[in-house]
């Protein structure tokens, strides 16, 4: 049995063809009449997947069942019902569930971006009630793919669920190192500190501090931008008002950068402050128009029509008017 | 200085006219050639490949060349008669994303009836937890695509009043982020496939209200890279299922006319297979139904003539929306 699941198709023996399985008798897929998405199936999958109904409708739960579900997962690891039953058998056995574990991240590394493998793993955390391989596991994952949504995804809930913030900051931090650009590193501080500090004055002084000194960087990096003004949600002065940001802002645009991020950043002042009235004399509708205008016609043409909308949009603003109603359809 | 964006170049020779017969071919012949035993479709999600192949095939006036009878009769068999669930193939556990393929299925052909409606209405409402959000089976994963999955199911069955819709929406508002996108859960990264889903779900609820309509619409066409391709998240490669999860999302903001036109249209038709027929996710990969139905979907909203109008809250045929008198709203 050792070498079943074996990927040497030499050694594979069928299901049918062994000796230990001669008292079950296997139950085919019914497909139905329906000639559409119509499914081809491989001798060895139909033979494995033949037996698994078998002993799921028998709710067979042995050993030899055990292995089988190993087989078929491996065959179609997005299976769910598959490892439904496969927790069901390692609960009636009462299994080794750390073995199961590092089965799962055996699996897990060969489909980092399947659903039912980490819900498994999910699981099989939550009966053991640790998550102490849970970091280890997600970074040799996002090693190899630093945006896998699957690991991210369960990097926060054993983070939250075991309270495993502390050196997360560090982490993350290593990764914006690594990749400036990488919106799911920005997006884990975000939660990190959402879920720890909070966004106090100092926080935001010093979260503030460090986006400039990436944005320094690398200017047109959307990512940076964006958690920046994340950032300045918390502000209560708004988006405008920040001396920080505003002189970074308009030292970076003095020096000659033109980085679509940063002109509609400045674009976003204006339109809080023509808005909000008062403040700074920088941000006018007419510098809006102005800038509206350079990313419309030269820095960012692939979104003209946004331009042109925001413009009008701070324009009527300014005169007191109703949002711009869209154009006809033009394009 | 300046470091490359995340992109691809659309090759010289790609196709650059709708090779429609073509498409209607690839559908039909889906699965049936042993080339697919690699990148068939697979039973675990057979039910929306049926979903993905009809609703092409509906869009290009093409239905009727499969037999109607043999799809009713799968899908009935499907249905559970246990939870009302309905499964991705017969005698497989049901689940909330093939029961909405289903029923999607069951609404272009008129054949609601072909189902135990209240079973299934029955089904979706006990998969919904207490603050508010859907699980997509039994079993319990919780994500945003299921709080769509529900209400669009339910509101085909006119039964949206058989959940607590309000808390519905509270759990879908808590996972929007600080950039107006929206993830999976609270406070994961924000993703065009889960921005559709929930402005989905918000459309389908009637509260669109509560998004930042002009933020979340410009976070939407900054997805357009140089190629004219939509990616998904910032610095990640364009892709075809894209043009459809951000442009249906556009669609419901009333905001379609933001994005480059003419240059998404070219990266669409740059990916379909000139050979096999359909589309792959970039050019050059290998052709899926899954692909050809999101860029028929983006095409229609594009205004392709040959393609009828796709509604972008369901990725339905238009008419069979105004004929059911689906209630459903857009910005």
């Amino acid at each position: 049995m050792g070498d079943s699941s074996s990927d040497d198709e030499n050694a594979w023996v069928f299901y049918k063809d062994r000796p230990e399985w001669k008292d079950v008798d296997p139950v085919p897929q019914d497909d139905g009449n329906a000639d559409i998405a119509a499914i081809r199936y491989t001798a060895k999958f139909k033979d494995v997947y033949d037996y698994f109904r078998a002993v799921l409708t028998k709710q067979e739960k042995s050993e030899r069942a055990l292995q089988l579900t190993k087989d078929a997962a491996e065959l179609n690891p997005a299976n769910y019902t598959v490892w439904q039953f496969r927790r069901d058998i390692l609960k009636a056995l009462n299994k080794d569930l750390y073995e199961e574990l590092e089965y799962s991240q055996h699996i897990i590394d060969e489909h980092p971006k399947n659903y039912q493998v980490w819900h498994h793993r999910r699981v099989l955390v939550e009966w053991l009630k640790d998550a102490s391989k849970e970091l280890h596991l997600t970074e040799l994952i996002l090693n190899d793919d630093a945006k896998n949504y699957h690991a991210w995804q369960h990097r926060q809930w054993a983070i939250k669920t075991f309270n495993l913030f502390e050196n997360e900051l560090a982490y993350v931090d290593q990764l914006i190192q690594d990749d400036i650009r990488n919106n799911s590193a920005w997006n884990q501080r975000y939660f990190v500190i959402n879920n720890t500090s909070g966004f106090t004055c100092e926080v935001l002084k010093s979260e503030i501090k460090y986006t400039l000194e990436k944005i320094k960087i690398a200017k047109e990096n959307e990512s940076a931008w964006n958690y920046l003004r994340g950032l300045l949600l918390h502000d209560k002065e708004g988006l405008s008002k920040n001396e920080t940001v505003t002189n970074y802002c308009e030292e970076l645009y003095s020096s000659g950068n033109r980085s679509p991020f940063l002109l509609a950043f400045l674009v976003d002042m204006c339109d809080e402050q023509v808005s909000q009235g008062g403040g700074d004399m920088r941000y006018t509708l007419e510098r809006a128009e102005e800038l509206c205008n350079s990313l419309a016609n030269q820095y960012d043409k692939i979104r003209t029509k946004y331009w042109q909308y925001m413009a009008e949009k701070i324009k009527n603003k300014a005169e007191g008017k109703s949002e711009p109603s869209p154009p006809s359809d033009d394009s | 200085m300046a470091i490359p964006i995340k992109d691809i170049k659309l090759p010289e020779d790609s196709p650059k006219e709708l090779l429609l017969d073509k498409h209607v071919e690839f559908i039909k012949r889906y699965g049936k050639s042993d080339d697919d035993y690699e990148f068939g479709m697979s039973d675990y999600l057979r039910m929306s490949g049926m979903y993905w192949g009809l609703t092409a095939l509906e869009l290009v006036d093409k239905l009727h060349i499969l037999p109607e009878n043999d799809v009713i009769d799968f899908i009935k068999r499907c249905q559970d008669p246990e939870t009302g669930g309905i499964s991705a193939c017969i005698d497989h556990d049901p689940h909330l994303l093939y029961t909405l393929s289903a029923v999607q299925i069951l609404c272009m052909y008129d054949r609601l009836d072909a189902v135990d409606a209240s079973a299934v209405v029955n089904y979706v409402t006990s998969l919904q937890l207490p603050d508010g959000s859907f699980t997509g089976d039994k079993w319990g994963e919780v994500d945003t695509r299921f709080s769509f999955c529900a209400v669009a199911t339910l509101a085909l069955l006119n039964r949206l009043d058989a959940i607590d819709v309000e808390k519905a929406v509270s759990f879908v508002e808590s996972c929007k982020n600080f950039d107006e996108g929206f993830g999976s859960r609270p406070f994961s990264e924000s993703h065009a496939g889960m921005v559709y889903c929930c402005l989905g779900f918000l459309s389908i609820t009637g509260r669109l209200d509560i998004v930042d309509r002009d933020t979340l619409a410009w976070w939407l066409c900054e997805r357009q890279l140089p190629s004219g391709g939509l990616n998904g998240r910032p610095e990640k490669l364009p892709d075809v299922c894209y043009s459809w999860w951000v442009l249906s999302s556009l669609t419901m903001l009333g905001r379609l006319h933001w994005i480059s036109a003419p240059a998404l249209k070219r990266f669409i038709l740059a990916c379909q297979d000139v050979e096999t027929g359909g589309f792959s996710d970039r050019p050059g990969d290998v052709a899926d139904p899954y692909h050809t139905v999101f860029g028929f979907a983006a095409l229609s909203l594009l205004g392709f003539d040959s393609i009828k109008p796709v509604n972008p809250t369901f990725c339905m045929p238009q008419h069979v929306i105004d004929k059911l008198k689906i209630k459903h709203q857009l910005l």
